[in-house]
């Protein structure tokens, strides 16, 4: 058996006692999902569990590392007596090495949560006997023997998918990507490898940060437990301060500074950009337009003088969005895409969006915004406001009057419509 | 033309539309919130509580029966990308 914490060719590492990981290393990673980079590769941790009655294998890895995988897989057990494999989502990283591990062990079980049993199809190719295949939920108990398997349902950390696997007798929690990250470093354990706080953070950032709701239910899980050992999906393997990790993740889902209009007001960002001034014109009268509607704290913000990391900040808070772009070359301006493809990072479903801008003689970039910001999951209550060329007194009560409803939109005070799309012109009109 | 009356409840429209109309064709053009992901009934993203008038709305096909229940649908929920409304008066809202 390996020295505790030194990752050694061909052999498993005990974690706890009759626990081995038994995963693969990949230093040389530097691209994850397209969506993430890695300065330290990653690793694709996979484990081992022994009972009595028989062993259980928590997830698999990536399909290229599968032979490193079942070298250490079969130095810790023998095919025969794997009962249960477990998978805690379906990503490729994770199920590469499946469709080989369920040949070799033809009396396994599979155990996973009930969206998973949708995607399997999608993976496994080969036909699957059903029988073999078992959805758990939080009553399910899988017994190995003088130590079982529990499930948490922790759905979108980040697939839909996604379970925690729990073994209570040894305060052992197999996470899954949650509290993992891209870190390859062969002492395994957190208090050997190195410095790895940025690759934490920085995984939560971009995997878990769009499911922050999410992440605050699994979290009311997750806390109760007596923690002694996390063993997530990648990166280094939480035995010291477990807990200081999950407490890291509730800082990291909570606002950075207490909205001041927190709770008792609504939100609505106005965002412009104006090359000669029309379009910033519009955007003071749909800011003022809002500002006369009760329980809106409205900000205006030019995206000529930011980045988009920090306007993603403020949107991820607010209740709702207005975005002003004059139409250049045909379409909005690159500043306004750059904002508008970095909101994959946060959450932006049902908050309340609209657009406006000035223009020359086509004027696409109102549509195009809307477009997208429909396509982001917004709700786009009432048409923008598009202005040709330099805004009239009436055409910026027009814009007023945009402001105004998004805003009523956002304290629930909009009087009923009745919209007869059997009508001719019914939108437009 | 036969016609129908749907209300979004998030928003306070109500539209009149053809008999036939499937939600999805005119949610998104009002803004209201039910959001959508496949388009096509296989992934529950659209899914939506009928308020009053079920009664009113095509039965669920087989398909989308299926995925009212993978996703644990209760008896007011269905599809707003299915859901074709045949008259009368549907009350719908997010959910
Ligand atoms: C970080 C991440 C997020 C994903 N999000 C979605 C999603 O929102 N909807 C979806 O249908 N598939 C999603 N997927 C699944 C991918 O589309 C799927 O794995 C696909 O097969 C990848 O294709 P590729 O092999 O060309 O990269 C996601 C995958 C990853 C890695
Ligand atoms: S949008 Fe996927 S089921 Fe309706
Ligand atoms: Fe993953
Ligand atoms: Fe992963």
């Amino acid at each position: 058996m390996s020295r505790a914490g030194a990752v050694r060719p061909g052999e498993p590492v005990a974690i706890a006692p009759d626990v081995f990981w038994v995963g693969a290393l990949d230093p040389d990673l530097r691209q994850f999902d397209i969506i993430l980079r890695t300065a330290n590769g990653t690793s694709y941790n996979a484990y081992a569990v022994r009972g009595s009655k028989g062993v259980a294998v928590i997830d698999t890895v990536k399909a290229e590392f599968a032979e490193e995988f079942f070298a250490r897989l079969w130095s810790c057990c023998r095919p025969d007596e794997i009962c249960a494999i477990v998978l805690n989502h379906l990503e490729p990283d994770h199920t590469g090495a499946l469709p080989a591990l369920l040949k070799a062990a033809p009396q396994a079980s599979l155990y996973l949560s009930c969206p998973a049993l949708k995607m399997l199809k999608g993976l496994v190719k080969e036909s699957l006997d059903e029988a073999r295949i078992i959805a758990v939920d939080e009553d399910t108990r899988v017994d190995l023997g003088g130590r079982s398997l529990r499930f948490l349902y922790t759905p979108y950390l980040h697939w839909p998918d996604t379970q925690c696997t729990w073994v209570e007798e040894e305060g052992l929690l197999f996470s899954g990507d949650v509290f993992g990250c891209h870190f390859c470093d062969s002492r395994l354990f957190n208090d050997s490898v190195g410095d790895f706080r940025f690759s934490f953070d920085y995984y939560y950032q971009h995997i878990m940060r769009p499911f922050r709701e999410h992440v605050l239910t699994a979290l009311d899980l997750i806390e109760p437990l007596a923690l002694r050992l996390v063993a997530p999906a990648h990166g280094p393997i939480l035995r010291d301060a477990p807990a200081n990790y999950v407490r890291r993740y509730r800082q990291l889902a909570s606002p950075l500074l207490a909205n001041e209009a927190g709770g008792r007001e609504k939100t609505l960002l106005v965002f412009y950009i104006s090359a000669y001034g029309n379009t910033e014109r519009m955007a003071q009268a749909v800011r003022n337009g809002a500002e006369g509607v009760e329980g809106v704290r409205v900000s205006m913000y030019d995206l000529a003088g930011g980045d988009p990391g920090p306007f993603v900040d403020l949107i991820e808070e607010a209740d709702g969005l207005v975005f002003g772009s004059p139409t250049i070359n045909g379409d909005a301006v690159k500043p306004v895409w750059d904002l508008l493809s970095s909101l994959t990072l946060v959450k932006v479903k049902g908050k309340f969006g609209g657009a406006f801008g000035s223009y020359g003689w086509s004027g696409e970039a109102v549509g195009l915004v809307e477009d997208r910001l429909r396509g982001l999951k917004l709700r786009v209550p009432r048409p923008g406001v598009k202005v040709k060329l330099i805004p009239t007194d009436e055409e910026l009560e027009g814009c007023a009057e945009l402001g105004r409803e998004l805003a009523e939109h956002l304290v629930g005070r909009v009087a009923p419509r009745h919209i007869d799309f059997t009508a001719p012109n019914a939108l437009t009109a | 033309m036969p016609k129908a009356q749907v209300t979004f409840e998030d928003i306070g429209v109500t539209v009149t539309v053809p008999a036939g109309t499937r939600l999805i064709e005119v949610s998104e053009k009002i803004g209201a919130g039910l959001t959508y992901g496949c388009r096509e009934g296989e992934c529950g993203t659209c899914m939506m509580k009928i308020v009053t008038g079920s009664e009113h709305l095509a039965t669920p096909s087989v398909l989308e029966d299926k995925v009212l229940k993978e996703n644990y649908a209760g008896v007011a929920n269905r599809l707003a990308c299915q859901a074709q409304v045949l008259g009368g008066h549907v009350v719908v809202r997010p959910g």
